[in-house]
């Protein structure tokens, strides 16, 4: 056990969001804010991040919970899966984030994981997380797509040096639902689009969201756009529990008697950001909803898949889903 | 006992506490008895229910020299488990299950991966079930915590998801018997009445090595059973 004992830092517990973040401010890079904390005690434990100062979120007792307003839904970043999960407001209105909450590792990490650091929860790829200079931690190669590199989990999408895809079941659908983050830090608050919010690496490799150092999720926003929509979600994954997805897709449809009046299809886990269908969204507004949209949905969705030595099996699996996403 | 020169970090430990007027701490090694163990260490913190400082298992890794951070959290709390409170000399960065299982000798909850991906370490905190080994004990200060020693009743009566455990022949190595015994607990509290897949989701995040989830959900649904009947 030695191994796994945690490094030495200073805790700090502010019970105020300001003080949160002039304590983030003041460590910059050195600081850590730590939410529910199964990303972060990994990493530490790891040795993979030495933070000088951890900031522990929790008493932060405004940012926990789940409001409902004129314009939609906010839910407060430190709000666990679970209450997502069981949160009747969510459930009646925005069943696609319940469903993808409850999805998420396992009940005991859902209990204490929450809603933000489920969104900011870093790469996932092994050899990142091993600890090598890859390009995500700032060298200069990609040992996941080596030729004799192990990617069965990998990218089939928009692979810009890093082959990582996003390991976040909420970001797919929040990103589904158009939803909107809320940041803060000492300067001011500041709201981003759920599609925006991801980094691409090809913006910027080392980081997985638009959060700098001093920056706060502090809650996130779902307008009331999709409420009640038609909605999918499914992740494939090789357990049932516990596991990220090898394929997710989410989706909502707006139905008319004969056709579909709109809709957002996003699948996880096949791209560094959770990755919108806006071709297959063009296409199927207007069509009938049967077997036969589906299927040319599913086709148009892999189109440009670019698969790497072992996650072929990706592309059939996303397409059946779409196509299973879109017939309902 | 004496004190030896060895371990630094337990005579501060010890002069920190005494400083603050608990008696509860003790040094249990001493030079007149240099062969210890490690199961003989833990069997002795658990026969003397002693507070000791984990300087030996934690190494020099976690033993900074502030004590007492100024602007940070302060290491002596007391700890609510099992309905009594325990006065605890805490790291920042140090886990519930090594203060569980090192500093006060509840060695019940097991360490299986250490990273929350085997459920041997769940306790219940507050109501909810927790992995033990990724939750910061700084963290649960002002929280109930229930691990598995606090579940037999006074006259030595198991918890009826222990009984029933053991009537379904759930544990076969029974490494993570206490982890699964704790997500059963928590489950039934909440929902005293399951459906069977309600239970399988429930005590899916426990993994057993031997295979025995099929045992392990008999027993949940015979100890639902007999909790409505008794």
């Amino acid at each position: 056990m030695m191994k796994d004992m945690i490094p030495g830092f200073d805790l700090f517990q502010p019970t105020e969001i300001e003080s949160a973040l002039e304590l983030l401010d003041r460590f910059g890079e050195d600081g850590w804010a730590l939410a529910g904390g199964y990303d972060s005690l990994d990493w530490f434990k790891n040795r993979g991040k030495h933070p000088e100062a951890v900031i522990d979120l929790q008493g932060l007792t405004g940012l926990n919970g789940i409001l409902e307003g004129p314009n939609g839904v906010e839910i407060g970043a430190l709000t666990t899966l679970t209450e997502i999960e069981h949160n009747s407001i969510i459930r009646e209105r925005f069943g696609l984030l319940a469903e993808a909450a409850s999805k998420v590792a396992s009940p005991q990490i859902r209990n204490a994981g929450t809603l933000g650091g489920n969104l900011c929860q870093d790469a996932r790829c092994w050899y990142y997380r091993y600890g090598v200079s890859c390009y995500r931690a700032g060298g200069n190669t990609c040992y996941a797509s080596a030729p004799d590199a192990l990617n069965r989990e990998h990218a089939l999408f928009g692979v810009n040096r890093c082959v990582a895809v996003t390991p976040s079941d909420t970001a797919v659908a929040l990103v589904t639902l158009d939803a909107e983050m809320v940041i803060r830090n000492s300067g001011g608050e500041r709201i981003v689009n759920a599609e925006d919010f991801f980094m691409k690496p090809s913006a910027d490799i080392t980081r997985m969201t638009v959060l700098e150092a001093g920056d706060l999720l502090t809650a996130i926003r779902i307008p009331n756009t999709w409420a009640g929509a038609d909605f999918y979600f499914e992740k494939v994954t090789d357990r049932n529990s516990w596991d990220f997805a090898l394929v997710s897709v989410a989706s909502a449809i707006k139905n008319s008697a004969d056709q579909i009046d709109d809709a957002r299809i996003v699948c996880g886990a096949v791209q560094c950001i959770p990755r919108r269908l806006e071709n297959v969204e063009v296409m199927i507004r207007g069509r009938v909803r049967n077997e036969n949209t589906a299927a040319q949905a599913g086709a148009l969705a892999v189109q440009e898949a670019e698969p790497l030595n072992y996650n072929h099996f990706k592309i059939p699996l996303m397409e059946n889903l779409v196509k299973r996403a879109v017939r309902g | 006992m004496s004190d030896t020169d060895a371990f630094e970090p337990v005579q501060t430990a010890r002069a920190l506490s005494s400083a603050v007027g608990h008696s509860d701490t003790a040094v249990i090694m001493s030079e007149t008895k240099p062969e210890w163990s490690r199961r003989n260490f833990i069997k002795g913190v658990i026969a003397s229910g002693v507070t000791v400082s984990g300087a030996v298992y934690f190494g020099p890794a976690l033993t900074r020299p502030n004590l007492l951070s100024a602007q940070g959290v302060e290491r002596l709390v007391a700890l609510n488990i099992n309905g009594q409170t325990r006065r605890v000399d805490v790291l920042p960065g140090e886990t519930l299950a090594m203060t569980l299982r090192y500093k006060l000798g509840l060695t019940g909850t097991k360490l299986g991966c250490d990273r929350g991906e085997c459920g041997a370490c769940t306790v219940i905190i507050s109501g909810t079930t927790h992995y033990s080994c990724s939750t910061l004990t700084q963290r649960v200060r002002d929280r109930e915590i229930t691990t598995v020693e606090g579940l037999e009743s006074p006259d030595g009566k198991l918890h009826p998801v222990q009984q029933a455990f053991i009537d379904e022949l759930g544990p076969q190595c029974g490494f993570c018997t206490p982890g699964q015994v704790m997500s059963a607990v928590a489950l039934l509290e909440a929902n005293p009445n399951p459906t069977r897949s309600e239970a399988r989701i429930a005590m899916s995040g426990n993994l057993c090595r031997c295979g025995a989830y099929d045992h392990y959900l008999n027993g949940v649904m015979r100890a639902a059973e007999e909790s409505q009947n008794g």
